[in-house]
């Protein structure tokens, strides 16, 4: 059996819950077994999990405010009662709390980020980029459990079915012992580890007030803004837009680079993007050689004109 | 405050990445090691700033070989009190290594146990979790903002698109990301001290390894920059929509 715990912020089950069930299931057909869901607290609409491959979905109730050892508890009681020996977690901020405790928890070994479907030909060998996307390592899992966490924007959903029944999970609710007192996130746009598409900027758009043309440029696209790091240390943009190897680490489909030189730390967090547009009127800026389309220009010039040609594209 | 820091030694970030022994092994010839940042900027000075605060010590944990002891001797130049090195081969799994802070923590009885929010060698980010469960203790993920009065502390965290505040009591562990603290440099006098400070050697106690490392491998060439006309950009339009096909 596969067990997928999908985490569900704010009671809504979100993209990489169904790309977690997508990897569940095709994993299952490697090994010839089923995937179970498994959903924690008040979350709407769980039985949509059945369409992505979810044979049934389980529910422990009670549970509502995140805690690391609770949630833990949870995930690793059902999955010795329903005799998991998969467990697959989503490698966002709450898989990252959880992934190793649920391994110390089922004696199993456990990879974090992963890429790949396992490869059973010679043992469980799963791939993983490390040294910030620079290497991939092959990882064999040698214990009869195993707990992975899988990299996000990295297998797309699939719908295979439809809607399954929900059901209660039956297991033991640890009191928590962490007590959420606020939560603030941005809302209307989709958080940068999730989104598919990223417009961010550097340095080279001078000033605050000038990013403007950016968010035009977002806002046409559809895309989420990001920044590199000097932006958000003076205060320009908020903390939580800046990527990179001390920011957040992302893998969308269109990554645009407008006025960010391309230091190896920023390349850290952003150079597994799908496709890299660089814009920069320094021909040598480093960024260009990790760039699939390069514009040599300056931004004030370049960006407005691609806000034209992109709005011209979504009109016809 | 009985405070305990795990500090590991990773690469340097700007290191050229090879392999030896059939692409099994990282080649470390010539490769220049540096304490882990997310250890040594955020979590080792968060750590002293409560003890200069609040009073206590701060002890670091390593687990590795003698090799490591340049890194742990940085980290008691910065201001650490004391150091223990489980002395263990290069590269164990996380768990391997998880187990040997766990059972030094026991001993130690520590209030706080920091983690960096990730390795910049192999981004395992598990660490943390894994001894917090072999604790019982709870564990915060990425803190940004660390206050702590009497024995509740205050953490913010990231989250996908915000942050999150909680309140949690001590014991517990955390992993710190950037915004925790400001790096500090160890001046002359640390350094001169950080000599006499104790670095205790233990031994590490037996791990059966769950997982191992099959091969290494260097991610796909990429393929040379395609220039386009800045004057151009219905060209770039249709190049991400028919050929990236991304919009
Ligand atoms: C340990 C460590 C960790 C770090 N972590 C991160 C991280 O996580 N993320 C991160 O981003 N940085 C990080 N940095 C900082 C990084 O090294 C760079 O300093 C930073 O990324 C540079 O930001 P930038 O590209 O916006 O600015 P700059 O390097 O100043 O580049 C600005 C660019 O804009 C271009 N430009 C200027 N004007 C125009 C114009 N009119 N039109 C077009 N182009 C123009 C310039 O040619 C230049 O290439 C880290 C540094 C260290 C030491």
């Amino acid at each position: 059996m596969v067990l997928v715990y999908t985490s569900s912020p704010e009671g809504q089950l979100k993209k990489s819950a169904f790309e977690a069930v997508t990897y569940g299931y095709k994993a299952a057909q490697i090994i010839g077994t089923e995937v179970l869901a498994l959903t924690i607290g008040n979350v709407d609409n769980a039985g949509v999990l059945g369409q992505y491959g979810a044979s049934k979905v389980l529910n422990a109730a009670g549970a509502d405010s995140f805690d690391s050892g609770v949630y833990a508890a949870i995930i690793a009681d059902v999955a010795q009662k329903v005799g998991a020996t998969i467990i697959v977690i989503a490698d966002d901020s709450t898989g990252k709390s959880l992934l190793g405790r649920v391994a110390v928890r089922l004696d199993a070994g456990a990879v974090s980020g992963v890429k790949s479907l396992p490869d059973t030909a010679a043992g469980f060998v799963v791939k993983k980029n490390v040294f910030s996307g620079k290497a991939i390592v092959d990882y064999n899992i040698s214990s009869d459990k195993k707990v992975i966490s899988i990299a996000g924007n990295t297998f797309p959903p699939e719908v295979v079915g439809s809607d399954v029944a929900v059901e209660a999970a039956g297991v033991d609710v640890p009191a928590s012992r962490v007590r959420i007192k606020e939560v603030n996130t941005v809302k209307g746009t989709v958080p940068l580890p999730e989104a598919e598409l990223v417009v961010s900027a550097g340095r080279g758009v001078k000033d605050p007030g000038n990013w403007g043309i950016i968010e035009e440029l977002a806002e046409h696209l559809g895309a989420t803004t990001a920044c590199s790091r000097p932006v958000a240390d003076v205060g320009w943009r908020p903390h939580h837009e800046h990527v990179g190897q001390t920011g957040v680490a992302i893998r969308p489909n269109l990554y645009i680079a407008i006025g960010i030189s391309g230091a190896i730390q920023h390349l850290a967090g952003v150079n597994q993007s799908k496709t890299i547009v660089v814009i920069n009127k320094d021909p040598e800026a480093p960024f260009f050689k990790a760039a699939d389309y390069g514009i040599v220009g300056d931004l004030f010039e370049v960006v407005p004109r691609l806000n034209e040609a992109i709005k011209k594209f979504k009109a016809s | 405050m009985k405070l305990l820091v795990c500090v590991s030694k990773t690469p340097d970030t700007t290191t050229k990445i090879s392999f030896a022994n059939n692409d099994t092994e990282f080649n470390t010839q010539g490769v220049q090691y540096i304490m882990n940042p997310y250890d040594e900027w955020y979590a080792l000075v968060r750590a002293l700033e409560l003890k200069e605060a609040l009073g206590g010590t701060v002890t670091t944990i390593n687990v590795g070989p003698a090799a490591n002891d340049t890194v742990i001797r940085k980290g008691l130049a910065i201001g650490a009190d004391d150091a223990i090195r489980v002395d263990a081969p290069e590269n164990c799994s996380a768990y391997y290594v998880a187990k040997q802070i766990a059972e030094q923590s026991k001993a130690g009885a520590y209030d706080i146990i920091f983690f960096g929010k990730e390795t910049i060698d192999y981004n395992g980010a598990q660490i943390g979790a894994m001894v917090a469960e072999m604790l019982d203790i709870p564990f915060i993920s990425y803190a940004t903002k660390m206050e702590l009065a009497a024995n509740t502390a205050t953490i913010s965290r990231d989250i996908e698109g915000g942050q999150e505040v909680l309140e949690v009591d001590t014991p517990f562990a955390l992993s710190a990301a950037k915004g925790l603290a400001e790096q500090r440099i160890p001046n002359m006098r640390g350094i001169m001290m950080a000599k006499r400070k104790p670095l205790n050697v233990v031994p590490p106690v037996d791990v059966t390894e769950k997982v191992s490392v099959a091969s290494y491998a260097l991610p796909p060439a990429k393929k040379d920059c395609h220039y386009i006309d800045a004057e151009d950009m219905d060209k770039l339009v249709e190049l991400l929509h028919s050929e990236a096909k991304v919009i």
